[in-house]
């Protein structure tokens, strides 16, 4: 039998896997194929969620489905945290003991989020990259009253690039719904010369920051928070006092492929093309735990599936896995409590922000709902 | 005449703008004052980024060599 293993049950994971088992079908019901999904969660989480988690918009368990629910019945689960991969003897292991052989082997076990990396954050931040954090943030933005908020992108690259404007966007708008925008100073700081990683996108948040009156401070790269004075110091000897700090943190690809030596300086290097995993037979990755120039975003995941489901089966065939990942990413931009934006770009094309809507708002809602379908695979 | 040893040496090449800029402020980051750190670019950005970035936060900027389309960006943190 021909063993595909995944690791992972997130958006690639769970998507790559559907588009498999589809592919073959006929191979697996005749057992010359097995396809087996490891995650250490056998629930899914929709972590786009979060940011309305954090607004009190949504309840956490709207964003939640078991895996299970959501994979072809071809597809085998397995509940395990991976803790390495030997590349020699092509085993993966787990933390409860078990050994899995591979002929092919999918890394899509995402990106990990790292308050603790930065001295002082996890004692006096907030962030809402996680659910937890979601909903501790939740509690902070019930009680503003009044005084200084800070949006501080720590770390490059970290999961949705667009989500540190959403939240101050969003801020913005919910201050004046409440009658207390005079009261609030929106600090933005962004750790380059822009306010934003693509130039079209930084150009574009910057008119629209200075219109709704957000100050912003590039070339802050975050060093340290002094959780008694909450005081934001930077690399570059800026000091920022704060009542509420919204961060983003440091993030990394799980521990295990450092471990594995299968990533370096965090990430897993990935050609862009085909998705193999440099210097490796048979090893892909997709999503956020690669080294691409892309976004870490869910859309990202999504179109490398189709890409790498098709190269699976080609090596699994004996022909070139010769299909091309294009850098297609799609992302929405939510600029308020009911408007949005959206960019759709590649490697070679940059994106073009659209004029906010209520109508492309409305889109992303129904969005939240559709990736259900989605992650099944159906379209 | 000031110490030049390498304390990190960073292939930053394939990596789009922010990337040689970030892995360059992550090596400084961990570098103690005094120490020089290189990173290799192949992203016209850097030409810009890098400089500037280095004249905001007052290091160094030791060398900036380019060989064909990449330059390697040599920084000391002086403070
Ligand atoms: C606040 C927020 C907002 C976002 N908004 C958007 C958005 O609007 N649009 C968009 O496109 N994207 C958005 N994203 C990004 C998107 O969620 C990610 O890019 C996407 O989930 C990446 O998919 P992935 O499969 O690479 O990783 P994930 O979906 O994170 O899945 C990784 C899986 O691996 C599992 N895993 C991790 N380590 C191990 C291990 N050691 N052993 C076993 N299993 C393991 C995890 O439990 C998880 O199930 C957002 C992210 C955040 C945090």
């Amino acid at each position: 039998m021909h063993r595909i293993v995944i690791l992972g049950a997130g958006v690639g994971g769970s998507v790559l896997a559907n588009h498999l088992a589809e592919h073959l079908k006929e191979e697996i019901a005749s057992g010359a194929v097995g396809i087996t999904l490891l995650t250490d969660n056998p629930e899914h989480t929709y972590k786009p969620g979060f940011l309305y988690v954090a607004f009190g918009k949504d309840e956490a368990r709207v964003f939640r489905r078991p895996v299970r629910e959501l994979l072809n019945p071809l597809v085998t689960l397995e509940t395990e945290t991976v803790t390495g991969v030997d590349t020699k003897t092509r085993h993966v292991h787990t933390q409860s003991g078990r050994r899995f052989a591979f002929d092919q082997l999918v890394l899509a076990t995402g990106a990990r989020v790292l308050p603790q990396a930065t001295p002082g954050l996890a004692e006096r931040g907030n962030w809402f990259y996680t659910l937890e954090g979601a909903l501790a943030l939740r509690q902070k933005i019930d009680q503003i009253e009044g005084g200084r908020v800070v949006v501080s992108v720590i770390g490059i690259p970290h999961m949705c690039p667009v989500a540190p404007l959403e939240v101050t966007l969003i801020l913005e708008d919910l201050l004046r719904l409440r009658g207390m925008r005079e009261k609030v100073e929106i600090l933005y700081t962004y750790p380059i010369n822009r306010v934003h990683s693509i130039p079209s996108v930084a150009e574009w948040a910057a008119k629209e920051f200075e219109s709704r009156g957000i100050r912003s401070e590039t070339f802050f790269n975050a060093d340290h928070v002094d959780p008694e004075k909450n005081v934001l110091a930077s690399l570059e000897g800026t000091e920022i006092p704060f009542d509420l700090l919204i961060a983003i943190p440091e993030h990394r690809s799980a521990s295990y492929l450092e471990d594995s030596g299968l990533a370096k300086g965090g990430w897993v290097a990935t050609d862009r093309g085909t998705l193999a995993v440099n210097g490796q037979e048979g090893i892909w990755a997709l999503g956020d735990t690669t080294d691409l120039p892309v976004s870490k975003a869910g859309s990202v995941a999504h179109y490398q599936a189709f890409v790498l489901a098709r190269n699976v089966v080609c090596t699994f065939r004996g022909r070139k896995p010769a299909f091309q990942y294009d850098g297609k990413t799609m992302c929405f931009i939510e600029t308020g409590l009911d408007s949005a934006t959206f960019i759709e770009f590649s490697y070679l094309r940059p994106p073009r922000p659209q004029r906010p809507s209520k109508m492309i708002h409305w889109a992303k809602l129904v969005y939240n709902n559709t990736y259900w379908l989605n992650v099944r695979g159906v379209f | 005449m000031p110490d030049l040893t390498i304390k990190q040496e960073i292939d930053a090449r394939g990596s789009a703008c922010p990337g040689p800029l970030m892995e360059l402020i992550r090596g400084l980051k961990s570098a103690s004052v005094g120490e020089v750190v290189a990173v290799l670019s192949n992203d016209p950005g850097s030409n810009k980024d890098i400089p500037e970035w280095v004249q905001k936060i007052g290091y160094e900027l030791v060398a900036a060599e380019t060989t064909g389309n990449q330059t390697r960006f040599v920084v000391r943190k002086t403070k």
